[in-house]
């Protein structure tokens, strides 16, 4: 019996899904905060992030937003083998939950034309939400992941078209540029995402899934989780620390993703994502709705 | 470094007695500005009835509700979510918030530039960093909407602000011509090529 994927349960869950990601932070990224305080060598660094802590617990205690800014809501559904559903219905059910998410609790919309910059106050707009869909070889299930990414870390995003001949070195300088470059205005720690590879876009897409994907999820690729290893490690030597106001904790992680590219490319992209790394998913399978990180 | 409790108007010996590393923490009022706010105190010429001589403000533009006006809500707002947003944008303010409106203290994320640093020394005035992305906590800090003008800029209106202890924050730019984020900044390149060197690569 093939499994249907309804579009009324996915407006209601991507409702659901913004406004807990915008209030709950991921069991992951909460211990990592907690992991680099004890850490922290930085008697300023270790106060910002003991403030960082607290601004968890308050917001779970009040109901309330982590973060003034509810960012752009990224949104990707996972579809298992087996699954029927309609893509059309789908798109329009997930912009209705984000809508109804904005006008109902309220949210301030953060969503503006790029021209006109009007704000419709339902944080969407012409290709907002930005939604992705990928296909699993899992049977029968769906998982829906809604991210709010906020402008700050976004605008330390950064695309190099390096040379063949700036080799794997090259990487690794760009990427350590990337992080000096957005210092302290990216919200610190952060998850560094790596986009490797691919064309230009890819390149930067690839940034955007290592940056958001959950905190601790290594890159499938080995020689991929290598350069994980290394450059997380190398960060951190940095001394931006958190907020930028100096200390050991400059991320917590460097994650990479990576796609195979031509001959004469190597694309190089950095992606971050802030301490309030946002995330919320649903899976829906025959027996029910699983929520998590 | 001290840890130091003041409660707004400020005089410009308190300020000038600050120093980078000290934190503070604001008790009484305090005023919330953002981009449009200053654009039409300084580039548009609009009056604010506020006095805000001696006093902080903090860049912001906060989440509210409307609500009945009440002794709890005396502007018929209530705060929602009240957080600090990146201060550099507003950076050419600085020099017309002190000279001409004769604030003391500026409240934000991520440090101002050179002009505003020279500003501070000048005029007496100190800048004090927030931890950004922690607008729960930081609403917890705001007591009350006590008072609001050039509302028609909502929600970039000039807040007046009832706090009971906003803060700890930190003292980043002072009088003296220290500034913490310049100084991670340049500690940060000079990192680099060790950084480097670690990952086997040559700068
Ligand atoms: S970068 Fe992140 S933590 Fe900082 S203000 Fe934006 S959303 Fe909030």
């Amino acid at each position: 019996m093939a499994m249907i994927l309804e579009s009324a349960p996915v407006e209601n869950i991507v409702r659901a899904l913004y406004i807990r990601a915008l209030k709950r932070l991921p069991e992951p990224v909460k211990a990592a905060i907690g992991g680099l305080e004890r850490a922290e060598t930085d008697a300023t660094a270790r106060t910002v992030l003991a403030t960082m802590a607290e601004n968890v617990r308050v917001a779970e205690r009040d109901d309330g937003l982590l973060c003034q800014d509810t960012g752009i809501p990224l949104v990707t559904i996972t579809i298992g083998r087996g699954v029927s559903f309609d893509g059309v219905d789908i798109g329009e059910a997930v912009a209705k939950g984000v809508r109804r998410a904005t006008r109902e609790h309220p949210l301030r919309s953060s969503v503006v034309h790029p021209i006109t910059r009007a704000n419709a106050h339902d944080s969407t707009g012409p290709g907002v939400p930005v939604i992705e869909f990928r296909f699993d070889p899992e049977p029968d299930f769906v998982r829906l992941e809604l991210v709010p990414k906020g402008s700050g870390s976004e605008n330390g995003s950064y695309l190099g078209m390096l040379l063949p001949a700036d080799g794997l070195d090259g990487v690794k300088r760009f990427v350590i540029d990337a992080v000096l470059k957005a210092g302290g205005k990216v919200c610190p720690p952060t998850i560094v995402g790596v986009g490797l590879g691919g064309t230009s876009d890819v390149a930067m897409h690839l940034a955007k899934l290592a940056a958001t994907r959950p905190l601790g999820t290594r890159c499938p690729d080995a020689a991929g989780a290598a350069l994980e290893s290394a450059l997380s490690r190398a960060v951190n030597g940095l001394g931006i620390g958190p907020q930028g106001l100096g200390g050991d904790a400059t991320a917590f992680a460097v994650q990479v993703e990576l796609a195979a590219t031509h001959i004469t490319l190597n694309p190089v992209a950095v992606n971050i994502q802030c301490h309030s790394a946002r995330r919320a998913s649903a899976t829906v399978t025959p027996a029910g709705v699983v929520w998590g990180d | 470094m001290a840890d130091i409790t003041l409660t707004p108007p400020f005089t410009e010996t308190m300020i000038r007695d600050l120093h980078a590393g000290d934190r503070v923490t604001v008790r009484g009022t305090l005023f919330g500005i953002r981009d449009a706010t200053q654009i039409h105190l300084f580039d548009r010429d609009r009056h604010t009835r506020f006095d805000l001589s001696g006093h902080a403000v903090i860049h912001t533009a906060p989440n509210v509700r409307s609500v009945p006006i009440g002794p709890a809500h005396p502007a018929g707002y209530a705060p929602v979510s009240v957080g600090t947003t990146t201060s550099l944008r507003m950076e050419r303010f600085t020099r017309p918030l002190l000279q001409r409106l004769g604030v003391r203290a500026i409240i934000g994320k991520g440090g101002l530039g050179a002009d505003s640093l020279a500003a501070f020394g000048t005029f007496g005035g100190v800048y004090l960093a927030v931890v950004g992305g922690a607008a729960a906590l930081e609403t917890t800090w705001i007591e009350r909407i006590d008072d609001v003008d050039l509302d028609d800029l909502n929600p970039e209106s000039l807040w007046k602000f009832a706090v009971r202890d906003f803060g700890p924050l930190l003292v980043t730019m002072d009088t003296h011509g220290n500034d913490l984020h310049e100084v991670v900044r340049a500690r940060a390149r000079h990192n680099r090529t060790a950084v480097l060197a670690g990952l086997g690569v040559t700068s």
